[in-house]
C-alpha cells in the first residue's frame, strides 16, 4: 500500500467525507498521516479548548474551512455565565499568521469582538463564508469591516448572535463591485437597515439564493427585493405587517407568486393573520417553514396555510399550532422529517394548548419523521409508546414537558417506560433530551438500547448514582453528556474516569457533585480539563479554603491535549 | 425505509407483541388520543407497579439467575450486555411491550426470583426535598419489595391517583426555575415583545382587509390590577357585552380571592365564598374594564357596537375603579369622542 504515489493516496482521501473518517485514516500510518494532513481542507473543532488554534495550523496547513464550538449548550439557557469564554480571538490570530488562504469560518456560540472581525476582514484576502450562530461580543462595526474588505465574499449567515447596533451603515459598506454574494442573513439583527442599499445589494448580486431580512424591513422594502430577485430559494421575510393599502398587499402577492423557486420560509416577525395569504401561491413549493416567530398567527390561520403545505420536510411553529393544527399538519406532509413546536406562553397559566395528542397523530401521518424537537403540557407512556412504533428513524428526539418532573397524567407513572420505548425503536437516535417524571429506570433503557446516542440531555431526572451510571457504561458512543438538577453524586461521577476521554465533554449543574469528587477527577485524569464554576456572591468563603465536601453547582469536564486554559475568569477554577 | 411500518411486518422484536386487536393509535388520528390512554391504563399498572423487574427475566430468557443479578450490578453490566442480550433473538427485546400476556401470577414469580432486583429499588435514596411525585414512585417501588402481593397494593395506588386530582403529585412550576424551559432568551421576549410593535404598526389593517372567515377564536390577554398573571380570553367565543363580565369574573374570582387571604386559597375554598367581580361595565363596581386598541390608546369597554369592539381590542385591562381618576377618565373620554367622530 505504501508504494502508491501521494496523488493517489490524496485522490482517495478526497472521497472521504466526513471528518471522522479522515481522522482514522492518518492514524494508519506515517506516509498516511502525511498526506491527510497537507491535503485536509476543512477541520472540524468541536470544543475551541481541546486544542490550541497554532497546533492546528501547524498540522494542517492547508485548510480552507474552519468550524470551532465555544460555550457548552446550557449556555444557550443562561446556564453558564456571561465571560465564561470561548473566545474567537486567537483562533483569527493564529491562522492570519500561518493560515492564510482560509476561505470559510463557522463559529458558534463563542466571543467574537469587532477586533477580530476586523482581522479577518483584513487577513484573508479570499475569504467567502462567514457564519456566526449563536454568538456575541460584537457589533454591525464589525460587519461594517467584513463588508468592506471582504471582496469575494459569498455568505454572510448571523443566526441567532447577541450584535449590538451601532447604526445601518454596515449594509452600506458593500462596495458596488461586490456582486458575489448568494447567502445573507441578517434577521438577528434588532436595527434598522437602509432599505435603498439593501435593494440595490440584492438587484447587484445575481447569485443570491438565501436572503433572511431582520425586523425592521418593511413590508414594501420585501416586495421590491422580490421583483429584484425572482429567484430566491430561501426567504426570511422582514416585518410582516402590512399598511392597509389593498394594492400593496396584491403587489406583495404577485412578486410571491413571480418566486418559482422558493422552498424555505422563515421570519413572520410581527404577522398578523390577513398578511399570509400572500404566500399562498408559493406554498405547494415549500420544503421549510418557520412560523416560530409569529405569535398572532393562532391555530385556525396556521392551518389554512399548512393545508397548502404538501410537500413540506421541516416546519417550525409554536404551540398555538393546537393538537388541532398537529393533525392537519399530519394528514397534510407526508414529506415531513423535522418538527420544532415551541411554547408560546412561557409565563405560564395558559391553557395546554399541545399535549401527547398532537405528537402521536404526527407520529401516525408522517412516518419520515427524523428530527423532533417538541415543548408540550404533558405527555403518557401511551403516547411515547405508540410515537416510538410509528417513528421508528428518529435521530434526535428532543421533548420537553414544561412542568418539570411531570409524571404521566393518565397512569401518574414515572415516564420511563415511554422513553424506553424510544431508545429501543429507535434504533439511529443520536440524540436525546428527557423530562417528565423519570426514575433510574430510564437510564437503563436508555445504557442498554441507545447505541448509537451521542448527545443526551437530563433535567430533573434520576433517583441515585446508578441512573447516570447506566448511561457512561451503556452509551458507547456518547459525545456530550449535559445534566442539571438531578440527583448525580461523586460514586456517579468516579465510576469510570477513562470514559470522559472518549466524550467531548460532560456539564454537571445542581447535581450533588462536590468538590472533592471534582478534584479526585482532575487528579486522576490529566488530559481532562475540570473546571468548576462559582458564581457566588459570598465568594469570600469560597477563595479562602472552601471544604472538600462543598456541593459543586456547576461543573463543565472536557477532554483536551490543550491544559488548562489560560483565558478563564476568576470564578472558573481548573482544577 | 420503503417498510410500511404500519402493518408491522419489519420489526418483529418490536411490533408482533402487540396483537392486531390491539392496534394502538396507528391509523387514529387526533380523537383517538383518549381512548388508547384508558386501554393503556390497566396494561401499564400492572407493569409499572415493579417498574423494569419483568424485563430482566424477558430479557435475560434463557439466563440463568445469577446472570440477571450481575446484569443489575453495574460492575458486569458490559458483560453482560455482550453476551446476554443477543439482538436479533426475538425474546431479548421482548421486555418493553411484554405487556399484553402479562398476568399478576407471573409478575409475583418474577419477584421472588430476583431479590438483586428488589433490593435495588430498597436502596433507592429517598430524595424527599425532590418532587412528591417521585417520592410517590419510591414508596410504590418499596410497597412492592415488601410483599409477593404488593403487587397488587402496588397498583392500587397508582390507579387510584391517576383518577384522582394528581396535582399534588406533580412539583408545580410556581417559582420559575433558571433556564427553564430550555428556550433562548429571545424567544421568551418574543409574546411580549410583538405585540407593541403589532399595535402600531397594524394600522388600520383589520377594518382594509375582509376576514377570511369568523369561525377562529380571538384570543386577548387580560390582566388585573394587583394580580401578576394575565389570563387570556377568546372574544369570539361571546356575542354581546353581556357575557363578557361574566367570563372576567370566572377567570380572575379565584385568583382575586387568593390574592387577598393567601391562606384560606391553600384549602379547596366553597366557590360561593369567593366574592364575584360585578359592576364592569357600568362604572359602580370595584373594577372597571378597559381595552386597548390597536393604535395603543386605553377605551372604556361598552361604547362601540360588540363587533366592532372584538375587532379593534388588542388587550383588556381590569383596572380599579378608584384608580381611574377625573384626568384619566376624561382623557378616556375625549379619545372616544375623537374615535367616534373620525368613523361617522
Amino acid at each position: 500500500m505504501t508504494y502508491f504515489p501521494e496523488e493517489v493516496v490524496e485522490h482517495i482521501f478526497d472521497f472521504l467525507e466526513s471528518h471522522r473518517h479522515r481522522n482514522t485514516v492518518s492514524t494508519v500510518c506515517k506516509a498516511w498521516y502525511r498526506v491527510e494532513r497537507l491535503s485536509r481542507r476543512s477541520v472540524f473543532v468541536g470544543n475551541c479548548y481541546a486544542v490550541r488554534p497554532e497546533r492546528v495550523v501547524v498540522r494542517f496547513p492547508g485548510v480552507r474551512s474552519l468550524s470551532v464550538k465555544g460555550k457548552p449548550h446550557f449556555a444557550d439557557f443562561n446556564l453558564v455565565p456571561h465571560d465564561w469564554g470561548g473566545f474567537a480571538l486567537p483562533w483569527i490570530e493564529a491562522f492570519a499568521r500561518g493560515c492564510p488562504g482560509l476561505e470559510e469560518l463557522r463559529l458558534k456560540r463563542m466571543v467574537v469582538s469587532d477586533e477580530s472581525l476586523e482581522l479577518l476582514a483584513r487577513s484573508f484576502p479570499n475569504f467567502k463564508v462567514l457564519v456566526l450562530v449563536s454568538c456575541e461580543g460584537f457589533s454591525t462595526d464589525g460587519l461594517a469591516a467584513i463588508a468592506t474588505h471582504c471582496r469575494v465574499l459569498r455568505e454572510l449567515d448571523l443566526q441567532e448572535n447577541e450584535v449590538e447596533d451601532r447604526g445601518p451603515q454596515w449594509l452600506s459598506c458593500f462596495p458596488d463591485s461586490c456582486t458575489s454574494l448568494v447567502s445573507l442573513n441578517f434577521a438577528c439583527l434588532k436595527g434598522d437597515v437602509n432599505a435603498g442599499a439593501l435593494e440595490r445589494l440584492v438587484a447587484r448580486c445575481p447569485n443570491i439564493r438565501t436572503l433572511r431580512l431582520n425586523r425592521a424591513v418593511s413590508v414594501d422594502s420585501l416586495s421590491k427585493i422580490l421583483a429584484r430577485a425572482p429567484h430566491l430559494v430561501d426567504l426570511g421575510t422582514g416585518s410582516f405587517t402590512m399598511d392597509h393599502r389593498a394594492e400593496a398587499y396584491h403587489r406583495l402577492m404577485n412578486n410571491f407568486t413571480k418566486c418559482k423557486s422558493l422552498k424555505s420560509l422563515s421570519g413572520f416577525w410581527d404577522a398578523s393573520p390577513r398578511c399570509l395569504p400572500a404566500v399562498y401561491p408559493i406554498c405547494r413549493n415549500l420544503t421549510g417553514l418557520n412560523l416560530s416567530y409569529a405569535p398572532a398567527i393562532q391555530g385556525a390561520d396556521l392551518i389554512k396555510l399548512i393545508r397548502l403545505c404538501l410537500k413540506l420536510q421541516r416546519l417550525w411553529v409554536l404551540d398555538c399550532i393546537g393538537d388541532k393544527g398537529l393533525a392537519v399538519v399530519a394528514s397534510t406532509c407526508k414529506e415531513l422529517q423535522e418538527l420544532r413546536v415551541f411554547p408560546s406562553d412561557v409565563c405560564g397559566a395558559g391553557t395546554a394548548v399541545v399535549t401527547e395528542e398532537g405528537l402521536v397523530a404526527i407520529s401516525s401521518g408522517c412516518p419520515k419523521l427524523n428530527s423532533l424537537l417538541y415543548f408540550c403540557h404533558q405527555m403518557t407512556n401511551a403516547a411515547l409508546i405508540t410515537i416510538a412504533k410509528n417513528c421508528p428513524h428518529f435521530t434526535r428526539f428532543r421533548l420537553c414537558i414544561l412542568d418539570p418532573g411531570k409524571p404521566d397524567p393518565v397512569t401518574n407513572q414515572p415516564l420511563d417506560e415511554g422513553f424506553g420505548a424510544i431508545v429501543q425503536s429507535c434504533k439511529d437516535l443520536r440524540r436525546l433530551s428527557l423530562s417528565g417524571l423519570l426514575t433510574d429506570q430510564v437510564f437503563l433503557y436508555i445504557g442498554m438500547y441507545a447505541e448509537c446516542l451521542e448527545m443526551l440531555s437530563i433535567a430533573f431526572a434520576g433517583d441515585s448514582d446508578k441512573g447516570m451510571m447506566y448511561v457512561l457504561n451503556g452509551c458507547k458512543n456518547m459525545r456530550k453528556l449535559e445534566i442539571r438538577d438531578s440527583p448525580f453524586g461523586d460514586a456517579a461521577l468516579l465510576e469510570d474516569v477513562g470514559k470522559y476521554e472518549t466524550m467531548r465533554s460532560l456539564w454537571m449543574s445542581s447535581c450533588d457533585i462536590t468538590l472533592r469528587g471534582c478534584k479526585t477527577l482532575a487528579a486522576k485524569m490529566p488530559r481532562l480539563n475540570v473546571e468548576v464554576i462559582n458564581e457566588r456572591d459570598e465568594s469570600d468563603e469560597m477563595e479562602e479554603n472552601p471544604s472538600d465536601l462543598h456541593r459543586v453547582e456547576k461543573m463543565y469536564v472536557y477532554r483536551t491535549v490543550a491544559g488548562p486554559r489560560n483565558d478563564a475568569p476568576d470564578f472558573v477554577w481548573t482544577l | 425505509m420503503e417498510e410500511d411500518f404500519r402493518k408491522g411486518e419489519e420489526c418483529p422484536h418490536l411490533l408482533d407483541l402487540i396483537p392486531n386487536e390491539r392496534d394502538w393509535m396507528v391509523k387514529e388520528v387526533g380523537g383517538g388520543g383518549k381512548g388508547f390512554g384508558v386501554i393503556e391504563e390497566k396494561k401499564l399498572e400492572l407493569r409499572l407497579g415493579l417498574p423494569g423487574s419483568e424485563d430482566w427475566p424477558a430479557v435475560m430468557g434463557k439466563q440463568e439467575e445469577h446472570s440477571v443479578e450481575s446484569a443489575l450490578s453495574l460492575g458486569h453490566y458490559k458483560l453482560c450486555k455482550t453476551s446476554g442480550i443477543n439482538p436479533s433473538s426475538v425474546g431479548a427485546k421482548r421486555g418493553f411491550f411484554d405487556t399484553v400476556e402479562s398476568k399478576t401470577e407471573v409478575f409475583q414469580q418474577q419477584q421472588q426470583q430476583h431479590p438483586g432486583f428488589l433490593q435495588l429499588q430498597a436502596k433507592g435514596k429517598d430524595l424527599s426535598p425532590k418532587t412528591n411525585g417521585r417520592a410517590e414512585q419510591q414508596s410504590l417501588e418499596r410497597k412492592a419489595c415488601g410483599s409477593s402481593v404488593a403487587h397488587g397494593s402496588a397498583a392500587a395506588p397508582s390507579r387510584n391517583a391517576a383518577g384522582a386530582n394528581n396535582s399534588s403529585q406533580t412539583r408545580t412550576a410556581t417559582t420559575p426555575v433558571v433556564g427553564w424551559p430550555p428556550i433562548r432568551s429571545f424567544r421568551r421576549n418574543l409574546a411580549s415583545t410583538s405585540k407593541p410593535s403589532l399595535e402600531s404598526e397594524n394600522g388600520g389593517l383589520e377594518t382594509a382587509i375582509k376576514p377570511e372567515n369568523g369561525g377562529k377564536g380571538l384570543f386577548v390577554k387580560i390582566n388585573m390590577d394587583g394580580i401578576p398573571i394575565g389570563r387570556k380570553v377568546d372574544l369570539k367565543a361571546y356575542d354581546s357585552y353581556e357575557k363578557l363580565p361574566l367570563a372576567v369574573n370566572e377567570l380572575f374570582q379565584g385568583l382575586l380571592a387568593a390574592q387577598r387571604d393567601p391562606l384560606a386559597a391553600g384549602n379547596q375554598k366553597n366557590p360561593e365564598e369567593k366574592p364575584a367581580i360585578t359592576g364592569l361595565l357600568d362604572g359602580n363596581g370595584e373594577y372597571t374594564l378597559v381595552y386597548e386598541d390597536d393604535e395603543g390608546d386605553k377605551m372604556l369597554v361598552g361604547d362601540v357596537p360588540w363587533d366592532m369592539f372584538v375587532s379593534m381590542a388588542k388587550r383588556l385591562r381590569v383596572l380599579k375603579s378608584s384608580e381611574l381618576s377625573a384626568s384619566s377618565l376624561l382623557q378616556l373620554g375625549a379619545v372616544t369622542r375623537k374615535r367616534t367622530a373620525a368613523e361617522c
